[in-house]
């Protein structure tokens, strides 16, 4: 019958088919499906991208490239192609040696006080007392605060004129400065770090602590054994931030000190905005810019890589089951 | 139709008038023939963002607006430090403001090469005369002016006689080996003898500047083509060392701003120091910040004269403020810097205390004799050098002020400062 000859065709049509072009269909759907996917991403990602690429990367771009040139920063871009000869100067600038230096210092000081401090005062709020609630909002207080105020509140605090009880010139003393900067620092910032150690404390379920103490540990065992460890990735966390924050830190040095007396107090990103802004020395500014961002990105990876290696992987695992 | 043709052929015509106006450069600014003139912004930058001359500013503003309604003023008061910032970021862009603060020098001179300045010379030929011609200096490059000043004046010693009687000293020094006696003498009283600004550094710097001048002569700087490493200037160090090993300044000064309640002119307004070297404005800081008045026991002296030195009493360092003019600026502009610039304004401007006038006639409204005895030394100047930040390009000044500083924290000797200058000046 002519009905079963055509089923017959369409049939044979469609086992051909099947051999050689049906894997094609299919394929054009899921690339057309996988197509959709790619769109709705860029578009959702637009945005954000469009963002990022001209407030993060261009600037980026522009000042590697700047760095390259002799340049002023008047009348249109750089023309003085000068090489590596900001680098060259970078590193022979004793003003830049300095700033090393006090990064140094106060990345160690943090380290070593600032973090440590923060800690005992997370682990003592977290205790049951009345006015708990009271201590943490005075403690995390100064971190609200802006860094402008802060840095004015403390000149007047440090001032040997009108100093209020400190009034020892510290900030205006190049054995001193740095110190009473840190001091100064350690007040606005150990409150973020607490808050963080806090909240980290708050996730270790209390059960452990009360199976160490069943198991006969003495408090400094419990807190050695079982909070610290468990601490470990909020810790390295505001390792991370601390560090970071002491390679870019600016505003607090300029309402303090300008990074005076003789740059005892000077930071890389102090002494970029005296050549950027005061000198007008923008291709020299934009090198030691360049380095700040070498140094940040450096250390971030290496950071990454080699402490935070197991917190970055136990992120990813929970992200692949949930795949 | 027919209206708006009509309209747009005198809109034509009238910015035609408005341009032969303005390019005849007769003085006679034909833009305020009413509403039916083009309609131009002009966009003005200035520093003076507080009282006393805040007010006074929006006031000559509004007046110019009122008589030329075409003409709308935008003005943005910016503070010195953050003006300095947000110029930098605008002018990096190719662009300039209208109208905005200068000092002249050699900031001015960088955007002048940028052409992003209006040469002015032309434009303001003919009121310039009624400026005095010594004030015009520091805006001259290359023989073009490029901006024109409000303000000019000079620095010198201030000092507070009382304590100096009750130290036993006779009148204001006039050689340097004087000065020195007197600050010893001072200290052995037990007062302070000089209030210092550390950390501004700038303060620093008029001390070594003065001492190369009056060792040198007031051409010291210009004859030094960018090498500081010549006896004068060697001098000038050593001069200065003698002074910082006397100990003369308040305790902490080299954290001390300038302008702080707690800061060289308040420490000097308050009776806490003898004296100070400072421009034409200290008086008014010293009493805003301390708010006491010294009245009649403050007085002025010119930067005593070093023994076997060039340079003479006479001879001012100093300079003042001015306004430059954007290279795409409406034409109205220089109009209204003329207007700004009327002894009529001006005197308005002087009378508030905050102003050393640049134009003739204005000098009427100083009330104060202090002001009037600075204003008389430097139009009587045998020389004029600029503010040494201002006068060489910023790096420079900047490297003059920084280096000074360390001298005085007594962290560099005079020759690491002459060389580190050289240095700096060599690679601009």
């Amino acid at each position: 019958m002519a009905r079963s000859g055509l089923t017959d065709e369409r049939s044979r049509d469609m086992t051909t088919m099947s051999r050689t072009e049906r894997s094609a269909v299919g394929g054009h759907a899921r690339r057309r499906r996988r197509r959709r996917v790619w769109v709705s991403i860029t578009l959702f990602l637009l945005p954000a991208l469009v963002l990022f690429v001209f407030l993060v990367l261009a600037p980026i771009l522009i000042a590697a490239y700047a760095s390259f040139f002799k340049w002023n920063g008047l009348g249109g871009p750089p023309t003085d192609y000068v090489g590596l000869g900001n680098f060259r100067r970078l590193f022979d600038d004793e003003v830049f040696h300095k700033d090393l230096w006090h990064g140094v210092v106060l990345v160690v000081l943090s380290l070593v006080v600032q973090l440590p401090l923060a800690l005992g005062i997370a682990l003592l709020l977290n205790q049951r007392f009345r006015g708990r609630a009271f201590f943490r909002v005075v403690f995390f207080a100064p971190y609200v605060l802006s860094e402008v105020i802060t840095g004015v509140l403390f000149t007047i605090l440090f001032s040997p004129e009108t100093g209020v009880g400190f009034a020892q010139g510290w900030l205006a003393d190049t054995s001193t400065v740095l110190y009473a900067l840190f001091i100064v620092l350690t007040w606005k910032y150990f409150g973020f770090h607490m808050i963080l150690y806090l909240a980290g404390r708050q996730n270790i379920p209390q059960e452990l602590l009360d199976a160490a103490a069943t198991d006969g540990a003495t408090p400094w065992q419990q807190f050695r054994h079982v909070t610290l460890p468990l601490l470990g990735p909020t810790i390295r966390i505001s390792v991370f931030l601390s560090v970071i924050g002491v390679i870019q830190l600016f505003d607090m040095v300029w309402v303090l000190t300008t990074g005076g007396p003789v740059h005892e107090s000077e930071t890389m990103a102090v002494t970029m905005f005296n050549f950027g802004f005061r000198r007008f020395e923008v291709g020299y500014a934009s090198a030691i810019s360049m380095a700040m961002f070498m140094i940040s990105l450096i250390f971030a990876l290496f950071y990454q890589r080699l402490v935070m290696r197991r917190d970055i992987q136990g992120a990813m695992t929970v992200m692949g089951d949930q795949r | 139709m027919l209206s708006l043709t009509r309209r747009s052929v005198a809109l034509g015509a009238a910015a035609a008038l408005l341009l032969a106006g303005c390019g005849g450069g007769d003085g006679d600014n034909s833009s305020s023939s009413g509403g039916s003139a083009k309609k131009v912004t002009i966009e003005w930058w200035h520093i003076q963002n507080q009282p006393p001359l805040r007010p006074v500013w929006d006031q000559i503003a509004k007046q110019y607006m009122a008589q030329h309604p075409n003409v709308t003023i935008k003005i943005q008061p910016i503070e010195n430090e953050a003006f300095k910032a947000k110029l930098t970021t605008t002018t990096q862009s190719g662009k300039a403001p209208d109208l905005f603060q200068t000092w002249g020098g050699g900031v001015l001179k960088q955007q002048a090469d940028a052409s992003l300045v209006k040469d002015l010379t032309a434009d303001v030929q003919p009121w310039i005369g009624n400026l005095q011609q010594i004030a015009l200096t520091p805006y001259k490059i290359d023989g073009k002016l490029y901006g024109v000043p409000w303000d000019s004046g000079m620095v010198g010693f201030w000092y507070n006689k009382a304590l100096f009687k009750k130290a036993g000293i006779d009148g204001p020094p006039t050689t340097w080996t004087a000065f020195l006696d007197a600050v010893k003498k001072l200290k052995a009283a037990n007062i302070t003898p000089i209030a210092l600004a550390g950390q501004d550094k700038w303060p620093g710097m008029y001390y070594w500047s003065y001492l190369a001048m009056r060792i040198g002569g007031a051409d010291v700087f210009t004859r030094a083509n960018n090498d500081f490493t010549g006896p004068d200037f060697i001098a000038a160090g050593q001069r200065l060392k003698e002074l910082v090993d006397l100990q003369p300044f308040q305790k902490g000064f080299l954290g001390a701003k300038f302008e702080t309640p707690d800061g060289q002119a308040a420490t000097v307004g308050g009776s806490k120091a003898a004296m100070e070297l400072m421009g034409q404005w200290a008086p008014s800081v010293e009493e805003q910040q301390s708010g006491k008045k010294l009245g009649d026991d403050l007085g002025f002296f010119s930067f005593p004269t070093v023994e076997g030195g060039k340079g003479q009493l006479t001879d001012a360092f100093g300079g003042g403020n001015g306004f430059a003019v954007g290279r795409d600026a409406p034409a109205e502009t220089v109009d209204f810097l003329k207007f700004f610039l009327s002894v009529e304004n001006q005197k308005t401007a002087t009378a508030t205390g905050a102003v050393l006038p640049t134009v003739k006639g204005a000098e009427a409204a100083l009330k104060d004799p202090r002001q009037l005895e600075v204003l008389k030394t430097v139009s009587g100047a045998s020389g004029l050098q600029l503010y040494l930040d201002q006068a060489f390009p910023p790096a420079v000044g900047q490297e003059v002020n920084d280096q000074v500083a360390a001298l005085i924290a007594g962290k560099a000797s005079p020759d690491q400062v002459a060389k580190a200058i050289t240095q700096t000046a060599k690679s601009q």
